[in-house]
């Protein structure tokens, strides 16, 4: 038997990780504002938020990498301090998959903070706690569920997208050959045998992580006010 | 009475308009002692305290403590909720859920050390309201009772000038109320923090409030002692029938240890009541008469089991015609007394304002605070 090369599930693990980790802390003040804002512009940044949600991967990768080309202004400005190109970087990659699977991470944050109302900031307030101290003292650890489930699906997201990788990253082993970008290519050149053994780790893999998470989630306490 | 921590006042004139609804108060509100803001639901209560918290961005006027100045929409002026030092209990508690008792304790202790000059200690906190035997449960396993006296607690350790308790007994039942109420009554003598405490129960302004703000329709009815102003108003259009009661304070004249009574001087009319342990001879009394509890009568009645009956005159008699009901008014001299009788009694007994009657005391609720 033929064991595939392990470097694209590496890779995929990676991004994804990284990916979870700056939608964190991206996505979590831009949920903040979304639940607790009464602005005019909601609706116009709840609807940029989802666009990711609806559109043809192919399409969000087709912007993304005319955005990332060495002759738009972000492209340029990367070549510029880096001296490397954005497209077919892991870093693009990167970019692309916040891009991609941000209404992952703010939709189920957002919902966590408008579920908690307003009754326990408000008494975090009276106790003389400044919204920064009562966000990560109360707020935060109140929605713990909703950041866990945010956690998890922005991550498992990332390990399955596909299209906009291929688009933006293209297949470079070792920089932006992700797994599901392996098995496509294993299918491809008819080595059935590395695409059955990673599809159904990568298969194995996203069971044993939701089975974790529901697990997990019924032990955390649900607080009601 | 103890000391005040602040001899000064709180000046309110705000105006908050809802859709539907608006509040206009303009009051200056000695700060000290206990003050009910009384008023049926939807008169406003709970706006004026949220706007007194910085909760109400719509609050236009002034707010000012002791000369510091909370909201001032003409100068800009409008402090957010965490810099007031305000400390507040809410109708439904809002304790933590993720931390227990001791952890909501020190939530409020940590963030009011050396943010104010009232020094109240957790232990001072704990011992006051028996807190001790709850300190590492967590607030969904506490009874609603207990949910209040934490949420007390955790209000006191914030360390505020001024305390504002909202409606705290009215998530409980009558067993719960009898539980909390001499806690609540022991607060202020012990801590001195002036407290608004906002209440729609007669029993519970009569018993625990100095001083009453009466509001109606977002706007302030009547504003004085609790005597006087729950003599003065017309407390049926206000509450709910049954609540309508009025406030009498006498003087202990004696103890009656064969019958574990109290004896008590009314104006030179002599009252029992259920032994009164902590007041001494001499101490006055303040007594809580429902107008339901009243019976009248036009001659002293022959021998009944009840104890107190009290001579005065009819001043008023206002006949409900919708309903069985009519409320009589007794004057008993430096007190007004509230029965409420039926229309036909009143008929059969032929009552006449101006005329001697007597009342009958069912029932009388007491004061338990000491040194008042």
């Amino acid at each position: 038997m033929n064991l595939p090369e392990l470097g694209p599930l590496w890779l995929s693990l990676q991004l994804a990780a990284s990916a979870t980790v700056v939608l964190l802390v991206l996505g979590t003040p831009l949920a903040w504002w979304l639940s607790g804002t009464r602005s005019r512009l909601k609706p116009l940044v709840e609807a940029v938020t989802a666009l990711p949600l609806v559109l043809p991967p192919t399409v969000l990768g087709f912007y993304l990498l005319l955005l990332m080309s060495p002759r738009s202004w972000l492209g340029g400005l990367w070549v510029e301090v880096t001296d490397t190109t954005l497209t077919f970087s892991f870093a693009g990659l990167l970019i692309a998959s916040v891009v991609y699977s941000l209404p992952f991470m703010v939709q189920p944050l957002q919902a966590a903070f408008e579920s908690l109302g307003r009754g326990p900031l408000e008494a975090a307030a009276a106790l003389r706690a400044s919204p920064l101290d009562a966000f990560l003292s109360v707020a935060a650890p109140l929605s713990l569920r909703g950041f866990l489930t945010a956690a998890v699906l922005t991550f498992a997201h990332t390990i399955g997208e596909f299209g906009v990788v291929l688009m933006v990253g293209g297949n470079i082993p070792g920089k932006t050959r992700v797994i599901s970008i392996a098995i496509y290519e294993h299918v491809e050149t008819l080595r059935y045998a590395e695409a059955h053994t990673l599809a159904a780790g990568l298969l194995l893999f996203a069971f044993v992580v939701l089975v974790f998470v529901y697990v997990f989630n019924r032990r955390l306490p649900v607080h009601v006010a | 009475m103890s000391p005040d921590r602040e001899g000064t006042t709180l000046e309110v004139d705000v105006q908050v308009a809802f859709s539907g609804f608006d509040l206009q108060v303009e009051q200056a509100i000695p700060a000290a002692g206990v003050t009910a803001v009384f008023g049926p639901s939807g008169s406003g209560k709970t706006t004026l305290l949220r706007s007194l918290l910085g909760f109400e961005a719509g609050s236009r006027g002034r707010i000012a403590l002791n000369g510091d100045v909370w909201l001032d929409s003409e100068a800009g002026v409008d402090v957010p909720p965490h810099r007031r030092p305000v400390g507040c209990t809410f109708q439904d508690g809002r304790l933590f859920p993720h931390l227990d008792v001791a952890g909501n304790l020190r939530y409020a202790e940590r963030r009011s050390a050396g943010a104010s000059a009232v020094s109240i200690t957790r232990d001072d906190v704990v011992d006051a309201l028996d807190l001790e035997p709850l300190l590492d449960r967590r607030p969904n396993t506490l009874s609603g009772g207990e949910r209040q006296r934490a949420a007390l607690g955790r209000a006191l350790l914030s360390r505020p000038r001024l305390l504002l308790l909202d409606e705290p007994l009215s998530a409980l039942d009558r067993r719960r109320k009898a539980e909390i109420m001499p806690y609540l009554l022991a607060l202020h003598p012990r801590f001195g923090i002036p407290t608004l405490y906002v209440s729609h129960a007669v029993d519970e302004v009569a018993l625990l409030a100095d001083r009453v703000l009466v509001l109606a329709e977002g706007r302030v009815q009547a504003f004085g002692g609790t005597v006087e102003v729950l003599e003065e108003l017309d407390l049926a259009s206000l509450t709910e029938r049954f609540q309508a009661a009025a406030v009498l304070e006498a003087r202990v004249s004696a103890h009656d240890d064969q019958y574990r009574l109290t004896w008590l001087d009314l104006d030179g009319q002599r009252l029992s009541v259920p032994r009164i342990e902590h007041l001494a001879v001499g101490e006055s009394a303040r007594l809580l008469v429902r107008s339901r509890d009243v019976s009248l009568a036009t001659e002293r009645p022959s021998p009944t089991s009840i104890r107190n009956v009290l001579s005065g005159v009819l001043v008023s008699l206002h006949q409900d015609e919708a309903t069985a009901f009519a409320e009589a008014t007794v004057d008993l001299g430096s007190h007004r007394l509230r029965a409420r009788i039926t229309r036909a009694s009143a008929a059969e007994l032929g009552l006449a304002i101006g005329s001697p009657v007597f009342a009958l005391l069912k029932s009388v609720s007491l004061d338990t605070r000491a040194g008042r």
